[in-house]
């Protein structure tokens, strides 16, 4: 597990629900075809209205014409983030499209044990409301160790709550690794 | 201090003799249910990550239902059917339910009730977040991703973390005007879209006792829509007549204690409440119907595994008999037995599928169908600038189809009346 994830913010407001990460209309693209893969990547965060993509401004989508690469690798979320449908493909589609953390104010339970069990994402949760402070684009960097996310553009620097019981599975990178290491399986 | 049901079912399950909110434990899991969209990628992980060992825990727990996108040229998503296809002929699986045969059900969460896997006392994990809607029975409900599905088909076991419970008591006699929809609508516009997060909702009361187990399905299936973990209600005469007609006998009851620990609770009268929406785009954005009257609808949409049960379509067809419908109004039955009980169910001497075809509407084949939005070819589903009254239960952007149509969520019975006005319309201007 790196110890620092280190790039550029992509800020979202609250309750951010899983058809607005991966519409289910792209739930049919096979997830162990490498090429097909590429497409959770492309359509990642592709209904969210554009008047919200990309705050404080909008107008931002998260991904650029045919690329299934996002510039931004770390999602500033509100309140509820992954809310919706329990679809895997959602945490999927943000790792294909390069995301290495999420920083939230809370999750829904689903999107947040899909993150951890499949090891696509790390879900932070922030200690204080910060999708009104960093802005999409700013220079981001979260200190896993000491559970802080510093913005370099704004040289401000926020606590972000422990992992806690989920650390040993995300440590493991996923449910099954921490399975096999723990010979459950 | 005692324990809730919810409680006691996770004690019964990880084999403790009691369990604390909060407390991360290894359940036992009873039966897991997946679909066309989940399925094939949840198998994928599992043969995966289980390798040449990969072997099901329990073929008779595994139960398959391809639901979503069904009646579609999309060959992605009929590729996923015929995985499932190919997966249950290789292993053998006596639970699937193939499409283009007599086997084929319909949506999954209301063909688990029909088929007998609802069971009070048990644990069922399913790869969709309306897994909840099987806790009507006094069970243990919930929904996972793929990754802890094909945990379970590998083991049998999954970790899950004991949720707090909230209670929620409804008082009175239900009024002709309000059903289960107005009830979780209004819990909703109360706790909002994460006022449950990581925690049951239990109801009970007079209201409740009185619901037959579809109703009380539409209450359970929405408890997701609050961020709940699950959904439950306490086993009654209700639940055990419809579990004895079709053979389901042998289950354990679970009750909460009188002095169980709850995190909060919550009483309404349902004699003093109105019929109500969520407005465009969240579940939790209610209003009293009345305030939104005259609004103007491109389309009405009656079906899913939250309205589009019998009962909802009951509701509707009470308003609709000699009715003529204003705007494209589609009724998706959510499963094959219900679409056949279309033909079966009359009021005045009509049968309920007459009544529908008599007044306009347009009759699809059972499937999740445009919910969800799926596939474009998916019937029903939203193009840009509709304005969609839908007893579904979710309305974020682009749910239903475009990202640029506005749904407003509501009862059957208010999407029947707003049907016959052609804009949105309290349904006591009809009754």
């Amino acid at each position: 597990m790196e110890k620092k994830i280190i790039g550029k913010a992509y800020v979202l407001g609250d309750n951010i629900d899983t058809d607005q990460i991966i519409p289910a209309e792209h739930l049919v693209y096979s997830t162990s075809d490498p090429e097909e893969l590429k497409k959770y990547g492309h359509f990642a965060l592709s209904s969210v209205p554009i008047e919200q993509a990309g705050l404080p401004f909008g107008g931002k989508p998260f991904i650029d014409g045919d690329n299934h690469k996002s510039k931004f690798n770390i999602i500033v979320g509100g309140s509820n983030f992954g809310c919706g449908s329990s679809r895997e493909h959602a945490p999927l589609s943000l790792q294909v499209a390069g995301v290495k953390a999420v920083v939230a104010e809370s999750y829904a339970r689903i999107f947040y044990r899909n993150s951890v069990d499949g090891g696509f994402v790390i879900p932070f949760e922030s200690s204080s409301k910060l999708n009104d402070k960093i802005k999409t684009g700013d220079d981001v960097e979260v200190d896993l160790e000491s559970s802080k996310i510093t913005n370099h553009s704004s040289g401000e620097t926020y606590r972000l709550r422990p992992l806690g019981s989920v650390y040993d599975i995300v440590k493991s990178g996923g449910l099954f690794n921490y399975a096999r290491e723990n010979n459950m399986i | 201090m005692g324990m809730t049901i919810t409680e006691k079912i996770f004690a019964k399950a990880s084999k403790k003799t009691r369990v604390a909110p909060g407390e991360s434990v290894w359940l036992d899991v009873d039966v897991l249910m997946t679909h066309d969209v989940c399925g094939p990628p949840t198998i994928a992980i599992w043969k995966k990550e289980f390798g040449e060992k990969a072997k099901i825990w329990d073929k008779e727990k595994l139960v398959i239902f391809p639901d979503h996108y069904i009646f579609t040229k999309n060959t992605n998503a009929n590729r996923n059917v015929d995985l499932l296809r190919e997966f249950a002929r290789e292993y053998d699986l006596p639970n699937y339910y193939d499409v283009g045969t007599e086997r084929y059900k319909g949506v999954c969460h209301i063909a688990l009730a029909e088929e007998g896997y609802n069971v009070p006392g048990t644990v069922l994990f399913g790869t969709d977040s309306h897994t909840c809607t099987s806790g009507a029975f006094g069970m243990f409900a919930t929904g996972v991703g793929n990754t802890d599905a094909a945990f379970i088909m590998g083991t049998g076991k999954i970790w899950e973390k004991v949720p707090e419970s909230i209670k929620f008591t409804f008082n009175g006699k239900m009024p002709e005007y309000i059903t289960a929809k107005d009830l979780i609508l209004q819990i909703l516009g109360d706790i909002t879209t994460d006022g449950a997060t990581y925690r049951a909702m239990e109801f009970g009361g007079e209201a409740i006792g009185s619901m037959n187990m579809m109703e009380r399905m539409t209450l359970t299936n929405m408890t997701i829509e609050a961020g709940g973990m699950n959904g439950i209600i306490a086993v009654d005469d209700v639940t055990r007549h419809y579990l004895n007609e079709i053979d389901v006998t042998q289950y354990e009851e679970f009750n909460s204690d009188e002095d169980a620990f709850y995190h909060s609770q919550y009483k309404y009268d349902v004699e003093l409440m109105e019929p109500l929406v969520a407005k465009p785009h969240s579940p939790d954005n209610m209003d009293k119907v009345k305030n939104v009257e005259g609004t103007n609808l491109t389309k009405c949409y009656i079906g899913s595994c939250t309205g589009g049960k019998l009962t909802d379509f009951q509701f509707a067809a009470k308003l609709l008999l000699g009715q003529k419908v204003k705007v494209t109004t589609f009724i998706v039955p959510a499963s094959t037995q219900i679409a056949k009980q279309l033909e079966a169910e009359a009021i005045s001497g009509v049968s309920l599928k007459d009544i529908f075809t008599n007044a306009g509407c347009i009759i699809a084949e059972s499937s999740c169908a445009a919910c969800l939005g799926g596939p474009s070819d998916t019937i029903g589903r939203s193009v840009e600038g509709d304005v969609v009254i839908s007893t579904t239960n979710r309305n974020f952007p682009g749910r239903m189809g475009s990202k640029l149509s506005q749904v407003y969520l509501a009862s059957p019975l208010t999407v029947a009346a707003s049907a016959i006005s052609g804009e949105i319309t309290d349904p006591r201007k009809f009754l």
